[in-house]
């Protein structure tokens, strides 16, 4: 199995504070926005961003977690896959979401997120952040927010995001099996 | 976590504990979508759910429609006296026939035990045990257990008092074979022509006095006579039993100060338990009731999910 590292500690944290730049540039600061991070990484990530915000805005905004199983268009392919909680305690109406995933590669997980997101209330804007772009899409979404670009050409490759909150270290790598 | 591989749900006897506990987990994180403005998410969208019901329901049988609803499956609702049952139809061929027109899941309940099991042998679809005569009713029980769990943080080292007709209860045998995969004390109170010969051997204590069943109590469950299945016939008179055996304000003051008082339903109020009781601070009832919705969605994921 081959190994290769993409971003480091240091790196990671770099390109996140790039998104958060650039969430606050397109935006035009950060009022009416909130956060929402897709399970299981987004959700950390997230947290990252709304910390440089506070940081750079002084301003602590909402932040929520969306939990997409229900509404994957492969569920049954999968067995039964452990449902988890979608967590937003505020009021999604009319406010500009910024969505954070870690890696986004068909986009079916943003159109999950998308839809679910439909459900829950009428945002004015969805915006998508990821830490990894692959490329290969397989439906018509974009990220607005993208860390760095790494498309996928050979079938066998797989991006790892690793975040210290869930694996202990942070790094984003490539595994070859 | 594990996965989910049992095509149906029968009983709570044949559940392990880690299958209760995911149901638990599940039925948590579903339990979110009631309370939105839109009660839906798309998960069994095209999949068709029948409930068959022999015998009379409310809470059961709206429970699973809701859930199913919520879950954007189509409902379909069958009762005995407006089926071709009066027609002469046998369980077997109505469930067969039922069948052919391929639903992912059939609830059945019927005053017969093991007419589920009997199902689940002869059908592809899978089969949910809604009430089985006085054998089981799994999902009141996992909807009892998730109550608990809400409100006590735990199941683990309560005292829990079973009271009525438990000879009759589905209800109370069911939440006995779940209890027991926990480290629990289960204290059954009934006039001793309701406790069911060596009771005992579940692991269970009787305790005929329910002054003295009450002691210490965490959860309390009251049951209702069950009138259909010849219950009031085992007592002299339901004015006694109420005296010797209804919940009264009196002894919520022996129990534990957090005490839940629970209740299946349908409440027989004035008989098993008093108004004071049933609406005062300590009842969960209706607790129960919104919780069954998230445990029946949870199953009929499960279920459906199993990895067809």
């Amino acid at each position: 199995m081959k190994k290769k590292t993409l971003l480091d500690k240091k790196a990671i944290d770099r390109t996140l504070t790039r998104i958060t730049h650039e969430i606050l540039e397109k935006n035009e600061g950060c009022d009416n926005l909130c956060l929402i991070g897709i399970r299981t990484r987004g959700v950390y990530l997230a947290k990252r961003i709304q910390e440089k915000i506070k940081e750079i805005e002084e301003k602590e905004l909402p932040i929520g977690i969306l939990d997409i199983t229900m509404y994957r268009d492969d569920i049954f392919k999968l067995k039964s896959p452990a449902v988890k909680k979608t967590d937003i305690s505020f009021d999604i109406n009319n406010k500009i979401v910024i969505l954070i995933d870690d890696v986004m590669f068909t986009g079916r997980t943003a159109r999950a997120a998308i839809d679910a997101l439909m459900d829950i209330g009428r945002p004015q804007k969805i915006q998508l952040g990821v830490l990894v772009d692959r490329g290969n899409r397989e439906l018509p979404i974009h990220p607005d927010f993208a860390g760095i670009l790494y498309t996928t050409v050979d079938a066998e490759e797989e991006v790892l995001v690793r975040l210290k909150e869930v694996d202990g270290k942070d790094e984003v790598i490539i595994m070859k099996t | 976590m594990m996965n989910w591989t049992k095509k149906d749900l029968l009983g709570i006897k044949d559940l392990t504990k880690e299958e209760i506990l995911l149901i638990f987990e599940t039925a948590e994180s579903l339990k979110e979508i009631s309370l939105r403005e839109i009660k839906k998410v798309p998960t069994l969208r095209g999949k068709t759910i029948i409930t068959l019901f022999y015998e009379p329901s409310t809470r059961t049988r709206t429970s699973f429609e809701i859930a199913a609803k919520r879950l954007s499956a189509d409902t379909i609702n069958i009762s005995a006296s407006t089926s071709s049952y009066v027609k002469g139809e046998t369980l077997k061929d109505t469930a067969k026939n039922l069948e052919s027109m391929k639903p992912a899941v059939i609830v059945i309940r019927h005053s017969m035990p093991g007419a589920p099991h009997m199902l689940s042998r002869i059908m592809k679809s899978s089969v949910v045990n809604g009430g089985d005569g006085a054998h089981e009713h799994p999902t009141q029980a996992l909807l009892d257990l998730f109550t608990i769990k809400e409100k006590k943080g735990r199941i683990d080292g309560l005292r829990i008092i079973i009271i009525g007709d438990i000879i009759h209860s589905r209800v109370a045998r069911s939440n006995i074979f779940a209890l027991r995969n926990f480290d629990t004390e289960i204290i059954c109170s009934a006039p001793p022509t309701m406790i069911p010969p060596h009771l005992e051997e579940l692991g269970v204590r009787v305790e005929y006095d329910i002054d003295k069943a009450i002691i210490d109590a965490d959860v309390i469950m009251m049951l209702r006579i069950q009138k259909e299945r010849g219950g009031i016939s085992y007592i002299p008179s339901v004015r006694e039993y109420s005296t010797l055996y209804g919940l009264k304000a009196k002894h919520i003051e022996k129990a534990k100060n957090d005490v839940i008082i629970m209740h299946p339903g349908p409440i027989n109020r004035g008989v098993e338990i008093t108004d004071e009781v049933a609406d005062g601070p300590y009842s969960v009832i209706l607790d129960q009731v919104e919780n069954g919705v998230a445990i029946r969605m949870a199953i009929l994921y499960l279920l459906v999910g199993r990895g067809t």
